[in-house]
């Protein structure tokens, strides 16, 4: 789950790493009022999980509060990517002498969590391992002893920071790497941290994911959760304990399980010619029963480009009778308009095909193969 | 003979009366796995089915029983504990089926494990291991296997036994049937059970099942250009998915531009391994 700017600094300040003093404003007025406490220059700054948001002009700089406020009025509401803009971060401006990039994150080929650490801030850190990976300092920390002062001083040293900057700069990376251990992080990012006229130091940008599989131990992180950032349907889905993913295609997918879930969404993509494609990815979990069918079925159909549906199951944990009977409960309720291509495949599967067979059910088809099912269902969805 | 187990192996079961756990279990003494006992804490001298011992630890079972395998099917914020018990007691394959462990956990558990230099763990967040008429530990469906010598690896559950269908509708049968699971950070990797079966004879021929996200199945293939001797044939999940979208397992993610399908399948055929573009094509570009 990402957290916003504001939420990420916000929570870097638990730990004692230095932030602006900012607050969020959702309307031009309360920018108004910000600004003028805070005084002098302030940024006002769009709160969007997109990135880019400053080229699409959603970071800028105000030098009174009027101007703030005129700013908040053009950004509150903005589209960025797609996404509605519902706050603003007003943070007093910085005096940017250098810009460094400071990251700990998990490294999954290692096993470790990483500091990413570079003198070269502010820009793209993925274009700058592209172009200069030289420019970019890595260290290892071992998870099962924690940081050791030893590595973030070889990281100052690493970055030639000037001798006075040493002792905060060593500060600042001890109590990042509190922050996310302490938080669950997948990543905990300042980007720039900036080293100010008067030496100080300063975490002006900052960026937290926190692994979804330690929300539960993380209550006061999963409250930080912004619905109006989250697909409709994909909140449907994390509620009703279903893994779903909006895309754009025409054919809606069901399957048990996310690598053949995947799988089927390559499969239509195969034999759709270029013309037909999945609609979403959507594995119902092993063990299905029919409540996530019912919803998975809803989900699928509340997206208006869906033109057939193919559900697919191969049935180890999951019974493919319990899904069977789980979709004639989700049929009668959610009455579908579009063609139904559905294979059972695995535990229970013939049980399954004869409940299936025995409700005929209007334009459903099945299938014996995956390479039938996906054949078929683009077949269907090719004649509406 | 097979790769990790056979029916020789003395497997117990953590968490063993549960309802996930006593389900499977039962599945796994009519395939004919040797459970010889089980853990739950606080329930030391009960009994599983009549039959089946239940210990307080891992220690206690290992100790009465010799057991050399375990299987971890707890809940998340019991199985990284688990497995460290497991490793503590000496065990030396610890299987772990649990989802949604946090990734912080699983690298402690991931080094305490790689430290101990002894156990190897096979996890988490898989379907486990099945052998061919011999025995199974975790969820596998037995209707899928067939002995045989294709050995088969895998990231994902399902995907596996659409294959494993596959390979035993064509006639072939399956030497193992591993999965090694679909998280950022899992014990055993592709190159692990490669080399195993690279070096097991009744092994001819190896189905790898990989996924978008991480740089495993690059590893993979750079292990099978330089190391294999024996056929491989390869499909990858995931070649539709988005960038930067998280597709079920928590590692099924492209991230910065890098753990894409594209790039996986490059190196592997590159590594002269068969891929299909249908997991349904597997067992004919096998037979080729």
């Amino acid at each position: 789950m990402k957290l916003h700017e504001y939420q990420a600094k916000f929570r870097f300040a638990e730990f004692g790493v230095p932030i602006p003093k900012g607050k969020v404003a959702t309307t031009p007025e309360e920018a108004f009022e910000i600004a003028k406490e805070i005084g002098g220059t302030v940024v006002v700054k769009a709160q969007v999980h997109v990135g880019g948001r400053g080229k699409a002009g959603g970071v800028k700089l105000a030098h009174s509060p009027e101007e703030a406020k005129a700013h908040a009025d053009t950004i509150l509401g903005m589209d960025i990517k797609g996404l509605t803009v519902e706050k603003v971060l007003i943070d007093p401006g910085a005096d940017i002498q250098k810009e460094i990039y400071l990251a700990i994150t998990n490294d999954r080929a290692s096993g470790k969590p990483l500091i990413i650490a570079s003198a070269e801030g502010g820009m793209d850190i993925e274009q700058l391992a592209k172009e200069r990976p030289e420019a970019i300092i890595r260290e290892h920390i071992d998870p099962l002893f924690g940081l050791h002062s030893y590595q973030a001083n070889a990281v100052a040293s690493k970055m030639n920071l000037a001798r006075e900057q040493w002792r905060p700069f060593v500060k600042i990376v001890r109590q990042l790497y509190q922050c996310y251990a302490a938080s669950d992080a997948e990543l905990a990012e300042i980007n720039p941290l900036v080293i100010q006229g008067n030496g100080s130091i300063l975490a002006v940008d900052g960026k937290m994911i926190i692994d979804d599989s330690a929300l539960s131990r993380q209550p006061k992180l999963a409250a930080m959760r912004d619905l109006a950032d989250e697909v409709e349907a994909e909140r449907q889905a994390r509620e009703a304990g279903i893994s779903y993913v909006k895309l754009d295609g025409q054919i809606g997918c069901m399957v048990n399980g996310a690598g053949l879930a995947m799988t089927t969404m390559d499969m239509i993509n195969l034999y759709g010619d270029g013309e037909f494609g999945p609609a979403n990815f959507l594995d119902i979990g092993g063990g299905a029963g029919p409540e996530k069918v019912v919803a998975a079925l809803k989900i699928i159909l509340s997206d208006p480009n869906v033109k057939a549906v193919l559900v697919n199951i191969f049935g180890g944990i999951t019974r493919c009778d319990d899904v069977a009977k789980g979709f004639i409960e989700a049929y009668d309720i959610v009455k579908p308009n579009v063609p139904i291509m559905m294979r059972l495949q695995g535990t229970n599967a013939a049980e399954g095909q004869e409940i299936i067979t025995n409700a005929n059910i209007p334009r459903l088809e099945t299938a014996d193969t995956l390479t039938e099912a996906a054949q078929k269902a683009v077949a269907a969805a090719r004649g509406v | 003979m097979a790769i990790l187990a056979n029916k020789d192996t003395k497997v117990i079961v953590q968490g063993i009366t549960g309802g996930q756990g006593s389900f499977h279990t039962r599945l796994m003494i009519d395939y004919g796995t040797q459970v010889v006992g089980g853990v739950v804490p606080g329930k030391g001298g009960e009994w599983f089915d009549n039959d089946i011992p239940v210990f307080d630890t891992v220690a206690d079972a290992v100790n009465a029983t010799g057991a050399t395998t375990t299987m971890v099917i707890v809940p998340p914020p019991f199985a990284p504990d688990g497995v460290i018990e497991a490793v503590d007691a000496g065990l030396e394959l610890i299987v772990c089926l649990t989802e949604h462990i946090p990734v912080k956990e699983m690298m402690k558990v991931y080094h305490y494990v790689q430290r101990s230099g002894k156990s190897r763990l096979l996890g988490p967040n898989c379907p486990g291991l099945l052998v061919p008429g011999q025995m199974k530990i975790g969820f596998i469906p037995d209707m899928i296997a067939k002995p045989g010598n294709v050995g088969v690896v895998s990231k994902s559950g399902t995907l596996t036994y659409e294959v494993g269908f596959a390979l035993k509708n064509y006639g072939m049968g399956q030497s193992t049937i591993v999965g090694i699971g679909g998280d950022p950070v899992i014990g055993t990797s592709f190159v692990d059970i490669l080399q195993m079966y690279e070096s097991d004879p009744e092994t001819e021929k190896v189905v790898l099942l990989g996924e978008i996200g991480g740089n495993a199945e690059i590893l993979a293939a750079d292990f099978i250009k330089n190391n294999m001797t024996k056929p491989v044939a390869a499909f990858i999940a995931g070649q539709s998915a988005p960038p930067g979208k998280r597709m079920g397992h928590a590692g099924a993610i492209v991230e910065g531009g890098e753990g894409t399908a594209e790039e996986k399948i490059a190196a592997l055929e590159d590594a002269g391994v068969r891929v299909a573009k249908n997991p349904e094509e597997i067992p004919a570009l096998l037979a080729k």
